[in-house]
């Protein structure tokens, strides 16, 4: 009996661990060869930097380029600004449809589910006509809302299952302790949301981080592109500068790094126990 | 004043009557309890009076003043969930606190009420912790103490002890009576547990199916039920009931050659098919008596003091009768019930309490 739950415990870890090191290696593959010299990253790609190969080029030539900084500073507004409204509007609308009756509520919900079944990108050309209409072609503006219109019915959908688990009696002590329907929800409701809202934001910001379509699509010039839009200035037609694309890659993971830290500190759960018996 | 008083109130959900023509008049500082089987209305109407529920037509006024269309929190009310319902990711002090700051209740105010909340409840080492370090009879007197702190007019409990285990159950239901008398609060209060209704009430409110059974003291539900749910509701064991033919003045047919020779009240009439209903504490074994009826013993249950023993009437019927220390009845043995007649209830066909 022991040695058999030994065994699947060894094959169950087998498994993760192969998955771990599959998702990892591209990873370090590309931390590794940034801190390589341009011939040893094509010389011998999967050895680890030695002394004789190890070279900081490719972090000079990006700390060095002042447009670097501000796709980076654009990345992190546009993922922090997406985050933001994603949940303050997805909160409330969640909010909204799982609290009260009303006339549209399911057919707004339907509607709302509509948004996850329907790749956003199926209406690239006609985002594009609506942006350059409202003048907001090469913003980050532009970015924002199309990334929270992307983003906000999964949050809706997500949010709504944990306002449900919200005991009904908590919203009415609240209205008997005389606090208004907003005063209950930014008070009530959301300190209670907070595990889900983190795990929204940690799935709204990584794609975010991530895509090239909308940036390329949307805010390709006019120093508004972001970090993964401006790497793309390394490479060339001709003759590509791997030491640059590699850093640029590898310091694009520590912002991301960062935010998910801080969202899974607070995907704690059991915050609402000890509320209601 | 905060006398409660509620008139023609009625509440339906779509076409599914749960409350049919109310009335309730909650005196100032009396303790009201509203007893009934799960599902007859005594929440929802516990809910109207807060204001979390819409009402459908009829009027509730508290402290003289029509609160029908107000908000819960303009009703100068506080009401006790029966699970608690305390805000889990505030402190014990904050949870008080918290309506009366949004009240804008000045500072010193604030904390001079929550501390002889705290006070009164026993609750002051316990400020700074969080809901969920606290045991349910803790958290039972945070909610009380939130209540406690609104200075309401009416306070409104909510089966506020369903949750707690049995000990703590009894313990918390003289702590409440001691709030009320210490508070000289206007309390309505519900349950589904008679035992909590004849203790802590000075009036009981039977409701049944969305109607007002019956409304008086405790003791006067226990001795003068108006109708048969009331006379089976109230008492625990429950009464016995038994269907009887009235075959001529004064006398009882049950079927299968029982019969009861007994005062029946002037309203039965020959051929009238009667319930007679007494309470298991109400009969006696082995007594010579003028009301006596003979059966044998299926199963008794003994609780120490007293237990209860289950004859079998030679008609099928089962009746349960109290047995007082340990006489000297056993299963299977054959034995005669007396009842008093004084304790004897005879309902009508309709359930009604048919009197002299």
């Amino acid at each position: 009996m022991n040695v058999r739950k030994h065994a699947s415990a060894f094959a169950v870890h087998a498994v993760l661990l192969a998955y771990t090191a599959l998702a990892l290696a591209p990873i370090i593959l590309v931390i590794m060869n940034s801190f390589k010299e341009r011939k040893a990253i094509f010389g011998s790609p999967l050895k680890p930097p030695s002394p004789s190969t190890f070279s900081l080029i490719g972090y000079d030539k990006v700390f060095g380029d002042s447009s670097i900084a501000s796709y980076y500073i654009n990345s992190i507004t546009v993922t922090g600004g997406t985050i933001f409204f994603t949940l303050l509007f997805g909160s409330m609308a969640a909010w909204a449809l799982a609290e009260y009756k009303f006339r549209w509520n399911t057919l707004l919900a339907i509607f709302l589910s509509i948004g996850i079944m329907v790749p956003i990108r199926l209406g690239s050309v006609a985002l594009i006509q609506l942006i350059a209409q409202l003048n907001l072609i090469n913003t980050l503006t532009a970015l924002i809302l199309v990334y929270v219109a992307q983003n906000i019915p999964l949050a809706v959908f997500i949010l709504s299952e944990f306002i449900g688990q919200i005991p009904k009696d908590l919203r009415e002590a609240a209205r008997c302790d005389g606090l208004s329907e907003y005063n209950i929800f930014f008070h009530i409701i959301l300190p209670l949301l907070r595990p889900a809202m983190a795990t929204v934001a940690v799935f709204t910001m990584i794609p975010v981080w991530n895509d090239l379509w909308f940036p390329l699509l949307l805010a390709p010039a006019g120093g508004k592109q972001t970090i993964t839009l401006g790497i793309q200035q390394f490479l060339g037609q001709y003759i590509t500068d791997w030491n640059s694309v590699l850093s640029a890659l590898s310091t694009a993971i520590i912002p991301v790094l960062i935010l998910y830290v801080i969202f899974s500190r607070q995907l704690i759960r059991g915050l609402t126990s000890g509320a209601v018996k | 004043m905060s006398e409660v008083k509620i008139e023609k109130l009625c509440k339906s959900y779509g076409p599914i009557d749960v409350l049919k023509d109310i009335d309730l008049t909650v005196e100032d500082g009396s303790f009201v309890v509203l007893v009934g089987p799960s599902g007859c209305g005594k929440s929802t109407l516990l809910r109207s009076i807060a204001g979390l529920e819409p009402v459908t037509s009829g009027t509730i006024n508290i402290g003289g003043k029509q609160v029908n269309d107000l908000p819960p929190a303009q009703r100068e009310i506080a009401m006790v969930f029966q699970s608690y319902a305390l805000y889990p990711h505030k402190n014990v002090y904050d949870n008080m606190a918290f309506g009366l700051k949004f009240a804008r209740t000045p500072k010193a105010e604030i904390d001079q009420r929550v501390s002889e909340a705290a006070r009164i409840l026993q609750l002051e080492p316990l400020l700074k912790r969080r809901p969920r370090e606290l045991s349910g009879g803790q958290r039972q007197r945070v909610a009380i103490g939130r209540a406690i702190v609104r200075k309401p007019q009416v306070f409104l409990f909510d089966e506020p002890l369903s949750n707690l285990d049995a000990a703590l159950r009894i313990n918390t239901r003289v702590e409440i009576a001691k709030l009320h008398r210490l508070l000289k609060a206007t309390i309505v209060y519900v349950t589904h547990d008679q035992v909590e209704a004849m203790t802590l009430a000075d009036k009981i409110v039977v409701m049944n199916a969305g109607r007002v059974e019956q409304t008086g003291r405790p003791l006067d539900l226990y001795y003068r039920p108006a109708n048969k749910f009331v006379a089976g509701f109230i008492g625990s064991p429950a009464m016995n009931f038994i269907d009887a033919t009235v075959a001529k003045k004064d006398y009882l047919e049950f079927g299968s050659g029982v019969n009861l020779s007994l005062p029946l009240p002037k309203s039965c009439k020959v051929g009238e098919r009667v319930t007679l209903g007494i309470r298991p504490e109400h009969i006696q074994f082995g007594a010579r008596a003028k009301i006596q009826l003979d059966g044998k013993i299926d199963i008794i249950e003994r609780l120490g003091e007293i237990g209860y023993a289950h004859v079998a009437l030679p008609n099928g019927q089962t009746i349960v009768a109290q047995v007082n220390g340990e006489p000297n009845v056993g299963n299977g043995q054959t034995v005669s019930l007396a009842l008093s007649s004084q304790q004897i209830h005879i309902f009508g066909e309709d359930g009604t309490t048919l009197t002299a």
